[in-house]
């Protein structure tokens, strides 16, 4: 298997998530998510992807609202949102806190309540993004995960509160408690995420790493420079 | 030429400006700063992002409604983000498929456009022309005074180009003017054309256009040039401090010669 690199990771947690969908839609700046879903897409030829800020041959030939209107026909089963904070509710604020102003809600107070399945993304796990209440509701809606660059949480529909399902490798549920600024339970099988399988890594590193170098430059660059 | 267009926005101007990845016409932008506009609200078409933070940070703006304000890959928008922490512009805060439906309000004559989702968001809350009727929300119509972008073709009968960016069509459709640059004039008239007439808009919409080639630099036009990366990220850079910002306009807005070109 080797190493591997943490973003790697996260996209293997997010192909992992995508079991059994159909469509995703990938928002802006979302570099990891639209590894995940090119990733799935490796595994299943019929998911399809669609990425709302697609430089070339973007799929939407309607303008930017063709996604929000697809979404609300139920056209779309995947989408991810992520959040300057996240709340132990699931909300999430992409508008201001403590002072600080960021760029806005994009689609989210749309997505979040229309999309079945909303995946919550944020890689930075600290009590500065995993708060007790958001200061600002963006949106608010029914995710099915939240995956952090330290653990994946699912979400308990009855109880709506988050539930600890694993943690990443080189990190510990007290650890993740200790960062982590909302209350949440514990699964009994609570355990550390299974890494890359070398099969995972080699899709990365060829095929997704060439449509995801199209649009997010940078971060390909940045991940997949010194590897494969 | 976009000198002429920017002559036509006049201060205080409530403009629609589309996303960095839909024609920005950033000569015209330019222009702007450099004829020092003033009070300038901008409507995000749904978001801004390069354009917006330049006329920001050069204090052309009082006002923007958007669903966001960002750099993309490079990060938050500087200007914007510094503007709206020390209140020195006003930011209604939207949702993408509210300003698609408020803009296609417009484009019918309608006063409003209902929308699902939204309702748990405090946007709801703070946006007092909104309102929830039936389990919907319920967004006036928005009419922009100027629709300003940038287009691949512009033709003998005034019509111009955008593919299948058609958000710019509903921007168009709905604003009181619309003002076009474009990277090259077309003989004859595009509608004519089976293949082209669909990413057409038609003369009806156009007010003025004026050419402008390389005028979405250092933003994209897909299938003639890409998004300059490394000028975006040596905006964002430059534009973390107001000095900064101030020796990138000087650099890059004040010398015309420097503007058409990539870094």
């Amino acid at each position: 298997m080797g190493t591997y690199a943490k973003e790697e990771l996260l996209a293997c947690v997010i192909a992992r998530l995508l079991d059994g969908a159909r469509h995703a839609a990938i928002g802006a700046s979302s570099p990891i998510p639209a590894s995940g879903a090119f990733l799935h897409q490796q595994k299943d030829a019929t998911f399809r992807v669609s990425l709302q800020q697609r430089r070339a041959a973007n799929p939407f030939t309607e303008g930017s609202r063709e996604l929000f209107d697809l979404a609300g026909q139920g056209r779309i089963d995947v989408f991810f949102l992520g959040g300057a904070q996240i709340d132990g509710e699931g909300a999430i604020n992409l508008v201001r806190a403590d002072g600080k102003r960021f760029p806005g809600s994009f689609g989210s107070a749309y997505m979040y309540p229309v999309v079945p399945r909303t995946i919550l993304f944020r890689e930075e796990h600290s009590r500065r993004t995993l708060v007790p209440r958001v200061e600002f509701v963006s949106a608010r809606g029914t995710p099915a995960a939240l995956l952090t660059g330290m653990a994946l949480f699912a979400w308990q529909k009855d109880k709506r509160r988050f539930r600890l399902d694993s943690v990443h490798p080189g990190n510990t549920p007290a650890g993740v408690r200790e960062q982590t600024g909302f209350d949440y339970d514990v699964a009994a099988d609570c355990a550390e995420t299974a890494p890359p399988s070398t099969q995972e890594l080699e899709m990365l590193r060829t095929k997704v790493r060439a449509g995801i170098a199209e649009n997010y430059p940078e971060f390909a660059a940045r991940v997949w420079k010194d590897r494969g | 030429m976009s000198e002429s267009l920017a002559a036509r926005i006049p201060d205080g101007a409530f403009l629609a400006l589309p996303p960095d990845y839909s024609f920005v016409a950033m000569d015209v932008v330019r222009a702007l700063v450099r004829r020092k506009a003033k009070n300038l609200r901008l409507l995000g078409v749904p978001i801004l992002g390069m354009g917006a933070d330049l006329l920001i940070g050069a204090g052309c703006v009082a006002e923007v409604e958007t669903s966001a304000v960002s750099l993309g890959e490079a990060g938050l928008a500087p200007r914007f983000t510094e503007a709206a922490e020390k209140g020195l512009i006003q930011v209604k805060d939207a949702t993408c498929p509210a300003i698609h439906a408020a803009l296609q309000a417009a484009e019918k004559g309608v006063p409003y456009m209902p929308l699902s989702g939204v309702l748990g968001s405090d946007l709801v809350k703070e946006r007092k022309d909104w309102r929830v009727e039936s389990g919907l929300l319920i967004v006036p119509a928005l009419r922009p005074d100027v629709a300003l972008f940038h287009a691949r073709w512009a033709d003998e009968a005034g019509n111009v180009w955008v593919g299948r960016r058609r958000e710019l069509a509903t921007a168009a459709h709905a604003a009181h003017s619309t003002l076009v640059t474009y990277e090259e004039k077309r003989k004859g008239d595009m509608l004519e054309d089976e293949l082209l007439a669909p990413g057409v808009i038609s003369s009806i919409y156009v007010t003025a256009a004026a050419a402008a080639p390389r005028g979405a630099w250092p933003l994209a036009m897909p299938g003639v040039y890409g998004v300059d990366d490394a000028h975006i990220a040596l905006y964002a850079k430059a534009a973390k401090t107001q000095a900064g910002f101030s020796r990138y306009l000087d650099e890059w807005v004040h010398t015309p010669r420097k503007s058409f070109s990539p870094a």
